[in-house]
């Protein structure tokens, strides 16, 4: 579309099952008339052979020959809507039509603001009951959040973060965590088809002001806050960048049940380690949320026992080398690294880094190496532009130190340690004092 | 009759969309100088040299040039600026 606006008569290139995405992202950028073809999908591991049969095969959303539609569309006469785009204002009423329970509750689930579980209605009292828990005004403007990078930013308020509380069936004591996340300007609900989740972390005094766990079953649904607050980040995402509707702002392939709720403590006092928050420059009076970005997967395993080493390079070599992961060790787990000489977790982090390796040609063969890093590479950007001049039998790392984080939680029932993909990506650690 | 309620509507406030305008066409490409624009994703190249060699069969007299981002989903007004000056039209694509 930039092209267009410098004058450049342009056609976009889709895959058939973006044709509704792409059609509401050129609706909402003012230019709805933006021409676009589309072939089957998938594109990934075809062939030259097969990518030609696309091209002179038909478009499989008009029916027509594609290269008639792509020649058509960079040369077919503009009309008068194709010459004014679309100019309009979207209004968001701040209360709906009184109806009944039931009624309220279906038009919330038809109109896709819930994650289909049962929400609590966000009536005028309850809602000016939420606010109380921050002396911030209702008007405010908390933050920014779009399903991805292409499209528009919404704002969000904190009287319509605490509407979404109130959905969530939080108590207005969580009010300022939740207003926290807002303020990340990190959506819990990404469109992308790699069906990302964002994994947070709480960290400071107000964890035990408001009773967070970071004990037995923190990371399931086992307490009133954690389970919540979580949820209330994933609702007001939903319904504060404009929605997250299957095949138009939400194109996840497989899903990711981390998009219910995905939030808990840090175990600060039984850790023998630097609170998360503290290894980030905050002090450890500081109340803080840090959002880990991915969710696509899980690894795990007890101990360290004696091949400790071992268990952790196949977990480490076997996640998706392209997302960073948040190591998440029970206290147990924890204070064992620290009996093996691991006094901090930089020095653990570091051996993952000195460890997690493989040869430069399987670390290549990956969808999102080649998207997202290749390019880079080219470009001369370190430490990819090595890993592209090793031989494809040399071994290269797969990770930087900030690419891995580790925080502790836990009950202690178990030595257990998980890996979840969570890149501290967009270095979001967010004061949760700032909201109260 | 069961009591009706006055709730919130949970949504959050969009921008306001202000229209623009397609750039106008050429009669055909005959001639003119076609940026094939690879958009970066895995096997993107393909596609784009594909449909290269389709326009090099069918429509030799267009003059089609092959150019990427820098880096995948982000800006790159250095590209574009090379394909605003001396392109004549462009094929984006394509993804996944």
């Amino acid at each position: 579309m930039e092209l267009e606006q410098a004058g450049v008569p342009s056609i976009a290139l889709h895959t058939h099952v973006f044709a509704r995405l792409a059609q509401s992202v050129a609706r909402a950028n003012g230019m709805p008339r933006t021409r676009q073809a589309y072939v089957p999908q998938p594109i990934v591991d075809l062939s030259p052979e097969q990518l030609r049969g696309y091209i002179e095969g038909s478009d499989p959303v008009s029916r027509r020959p594609f290269m008639q539609e792509v020649i058509e569309a960079l040369t077919r006469p503009l009309d008068e809507d194709d010459l004014k785009g679309l100019t309009f204002e979207r209004s968001t009423p701040r209360l709906l039509e009184p109806d009944t329970e039931d009624n309220l509750q279906q038009l919330f689930v038809a109109n896709n603001w819930t994650d289909f579980l049962p929400v609590i209605l966000p009536t005028e009292e309850r809602v000016a009951r939420m606010l109380k828990g921050t002396s911030q005004p209702p008007d405010k403007v908390v933050g920014r959040l779009r399903p991805a990078a292409f499209r528009e930013f919404w704002e969000l308020t904190v009287e319509k973060v605490a509407v979404n509380a109130v959905m969530a069936g939080a108590k207005p004591e969580y009010l300022p965590v939740i207003l926290a996340h807002a303020a990340s300007g990190v959506t819990a609900r990404s469109s992308s088809t790699t069906s990302l989740a964002m994994i947070t972390v709480v960290n400071g005094p107000i964890r035990n002001e408001i009773g967070m766990s970071a004990g037995i079953g923190a990371m399931g649904p086992y307490n009133h806050a954690n389970v919540t607050i979580g949820r209330a980040y994933n609702l007001l995402s939903i319904n504060g960048q404009g929605g997250s509707v299957p095949g138009e702002t939400y194109m996840g392939t497989l899903g990711n049940s981390y998009n219910y709720s995905a939030t808990f403590a840090e175990a600060e006092e039984r850790s023998p380690w630097q609170p998360f928050h503290v290894q980030k420059g905050f002090k450890p009076t500081d109340s803080t949320v840090s959002i880990f970005f991915g969710g696509r997967y899980s690894a795990s395993g007890f101990g360290p026992r004696a091949t400790w080493k071992e268990k952790m390079i196949r977990c480490l070599t076997s996640i998706d080398h392209n997302q960073g992961p948040l190591l998440v060790l029970d206290p147990i787990v924890a204070r064992l690294f620290v009996n093996l000489g691991f006094d901090t977790k930089e020095k653990l982090i570091a051996w993952c880094v000195e460890n997690a390796q493989m040869p430069a040609r399987d670390y290549w063969d990956d969808q999102w190496v080649q998207t997202l890093t290749h390019p880079l590479a080219v470009a001369g950007v370190e430490p990819f532009a090595s890993k592209l001049k090793a031989k494809p039998d040399d071994m290269v790392k797969l990770f930087e130190p900030d690419d891995i984080s580790i925080v502790v939680a836990g009950g202690e029932t178990q030595g257990h340690w998980k890996m979840i993909g969570g890149a501290y990506r967009d270095k979001a650690t967010v004061s949760v004092d700032a909201w109260r | 009759m069961a009591e009706r309620l006055t709730v919130h509507n949970p949504v959050g406030y969009p921008p306001k969309v202000v229209g623009k305008r397609l750039a106008p066409r050429p009669q055909s490409l005959e001639g003119k100088t076609l940026y094939l624009v690879d958009c970066l994703f895995d096997n993107s190249e393909a596609f784009m040299d594909q449909l290269r060699r389709w326009f090099a069969e069918h429509l030799p007299a267009v003059n089609t040039r092959m150019i990427k981002p820098r880096e995948s989903w982000v800006d790159d007004p250095g590209m574009r600026a090379k394909v605003a000056g001396d392109g004549d039209a462009a094929i984006l694509g394509v993804g996944l």
